[in-house]
């Protein structure tokens, strides 16, 4: 069964029909990197994902849990709120501008919602919070205020925060574009290190050498449609649809292994 | 009369401006917070009557105010002022307290909704996708960083209540100004009205530094 599994998704802004009829799924350990040109819907489609915004068609579920289900019309019926926030605790959102609490230290950011959303104990969920944090290369920096740290240091307290929630999938919305260049590699690095370990990602980005290289499968799209997709080498080194190919050729992204670390 | 008896009266005087500062600010403060949040409210009937409630109050002279909390249960229905007094406050006090509360806390409405609408959108979007309720969003995340941001502003109206406490003078409630009054009408001296500015000068003074030892204390993050 997929841990992520949307179908058949529409959404409009007023008149502006921003996604159309958008199917996809996620597997068990599956990376997934969305690529196409700006505006294409790539956030949108995220925020529909994680109840940001609501889908207008189609049906979405994490796992067995079916929180969008739709009607003979196909219009989304959103399931009861004890069956999204259930839904809530499968997945998490790593955002382009962190959005780390400004007022919590970098621990309490962490341990918070662990805490108090999921009444974990406190004692057990700072232990692992260190834990996080030393695989993001962030320890000594508990009791340090977000605006202490550079953005690839935010970033990476925030990779953290999403994953003391343990979720079966998370999703990153565009986590280098706010970056400096040269800070774009230290987070590049993290999520490598959490495909490497299996973590189940959809990773929304720019960077196309780095989706070729850490993505089982690239979805390129644009106007609101998944125009390709396939196994991610493939689709960069032999994109079959003219537009694809055009948005490959006008690309030109540092390569994130010639970024010093 | 001798100096340290004026003094003394000023004093007393003070001791009741005082109270009437501080249960204004216990009143107005939360007070304030639900009627911003009813100014935001989704519900445009909700929205209007707290705009409107605003409006009127921030429209019209508080003194106009008082006069109505003061004479209006007497006026429009009859009710005898005395009757209106309980647990040994005169009901001159307790219609201070409802003007100076209910004035104060459309001002502080105003000051809570630019707050609160000042916090990024990202701020509530994280806190949704970590999973808060809608209460624990607004307590743990939004509330606290917009206290931070109103420190000045509330600062420029808690001052501002300092002086205008003297206005209970109309409603002839022995604040420290209505006291200055007497005396100075009594004996024909300036003398009262010069301590009880200095009174004020210093009271504010103290509410200044109070002020900026809180803004100092929340300094701790940005
Ligand atoms: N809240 C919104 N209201 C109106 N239009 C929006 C909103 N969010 C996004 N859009 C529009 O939807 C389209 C897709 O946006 P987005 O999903 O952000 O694209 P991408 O992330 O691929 O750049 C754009 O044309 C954008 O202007
Ligand atoms: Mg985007």
């Amino acid at each position: 069964m997929p841990v992520f599994q949307i179908a058949h998704l529409s959404k409009s802004f007023k008149d502006l029909q921003v996604l159309k009829d958008i199917s996809m799924e996620v597997c068990q350990g599956e990376v997934v990197a969305i690529i196409g040109p700006s505006g294409s819907g790539k956030s949108t489609l995220l925020r529909c994902a994680t109840f940001l915004e609501t889908m207008d068609r189609g049906t979405l579920s994490y796992g067995n849990i079916a929180a969008v289900t739709c009607d003979e019309q196909g219009n989304s019926i959103y399931a009861s709120p004890e069956i999204l926030k259930k839904a809530r605790g499968q997945f998490g959102l790593v955002f382009q501008n962190f959005n780390l609490f400004p007022h919590y230290s970098v621990l309490k950011n962490i341990t918070d919602a662990p805490v108090s959303v999921q009444k974990r104990k406190e004692k057990e969920v700072r232990e692992e919070a260190k834990i996080l944090l030393r695989k993001m290369g962030l320890s000594g920096r508990e009791n340090a205020y977000p605006f202490q740290l550079s953005g690839g240091q935010q970033q990476r307290v925030s990779i953290a925060r999403a994953l003391a929630m343990k979720p079966d999938i998370l999703f990153f919305d565009e986590p280098t574009s706010a970056l400096d260049p040269e800070l774009t590699g230290e987070i590049l690095k993290v999520i490598r290190d959490l495909a490497a370990e299996h973590m189940t990602m959809v990773i929304v980005t720019h960077e196309i050498d780095f989706a070729r290289k850490v993505a089982d499968r690239i979805i390129f799209m644009a106007d609101g449609l998944i125009v390709e997709e396939g196994d991610a080498e493939t689709l960069v080194s032999h994109p079959r649809n003219e537009r694809t190919k055009a948005f490959l050729a006008n690309l030109h992204s540092p390569d994130e292994t010639a970024v010093p670390r | 009369m001798n100096f340290w008896n004026m003094l003394a009266e000023l004093l007393k005087g003070l001791t009741v401006s005082v109270e009437i500062f501080a249960l204004t600010l216990v009143f107005s403060l939360p007070l304030g917070l639900v009627i911003a949040l009813g100014r935001m409210s989704k519900n445009v009937l909700i929205k209007n009557i707290f705009r409107i409630y605003i409006s009127i109050m921030r429209g019209t002279p508080l003194m106009l105010q008082l006069f109505v909390w003061y004479f209006g249960p007497y006026y429009l229905f009859k009710i005898s002022l005395s009757d209106l007094s309980f647990l040994g406050i005169e009901y001159r006090f307790t219609s201070v307290i409802i003007g100076f509360s209910l004035n104060y806390a459309a001002y502080f409405a105003e000051i809570y909704r630019a707050g609160i609408e000042s916090i990024p959108k990202g701020q509530y979007e994280a806190a949704c996708v970590l999973g808060y309720s809608p209460v624990q969003t607004f307590g743990k995340i939004i509330f606290p960083q917009v206290i931070k941001r109103i420190i000045p502003p509330v600062t420029n109206e808690v001052i501002t209540l300092v002086k205008d406490t003297s206005l209970a003078f109309s409603l002839s409630v022995l604040e420290m100004f209505t006291i200055a009054k007497q005396i100075s009408s009594a004996y024909t001296t300036m003398v009262p009205f010069a301590v009880a500015g200095l009174f004020y000068y210093i009271f504010n003074f103290a509410v200044a530094a109070g002020m900026e030892f809180v803004e100092k204390k929340l300094n701790y993050y940005r």
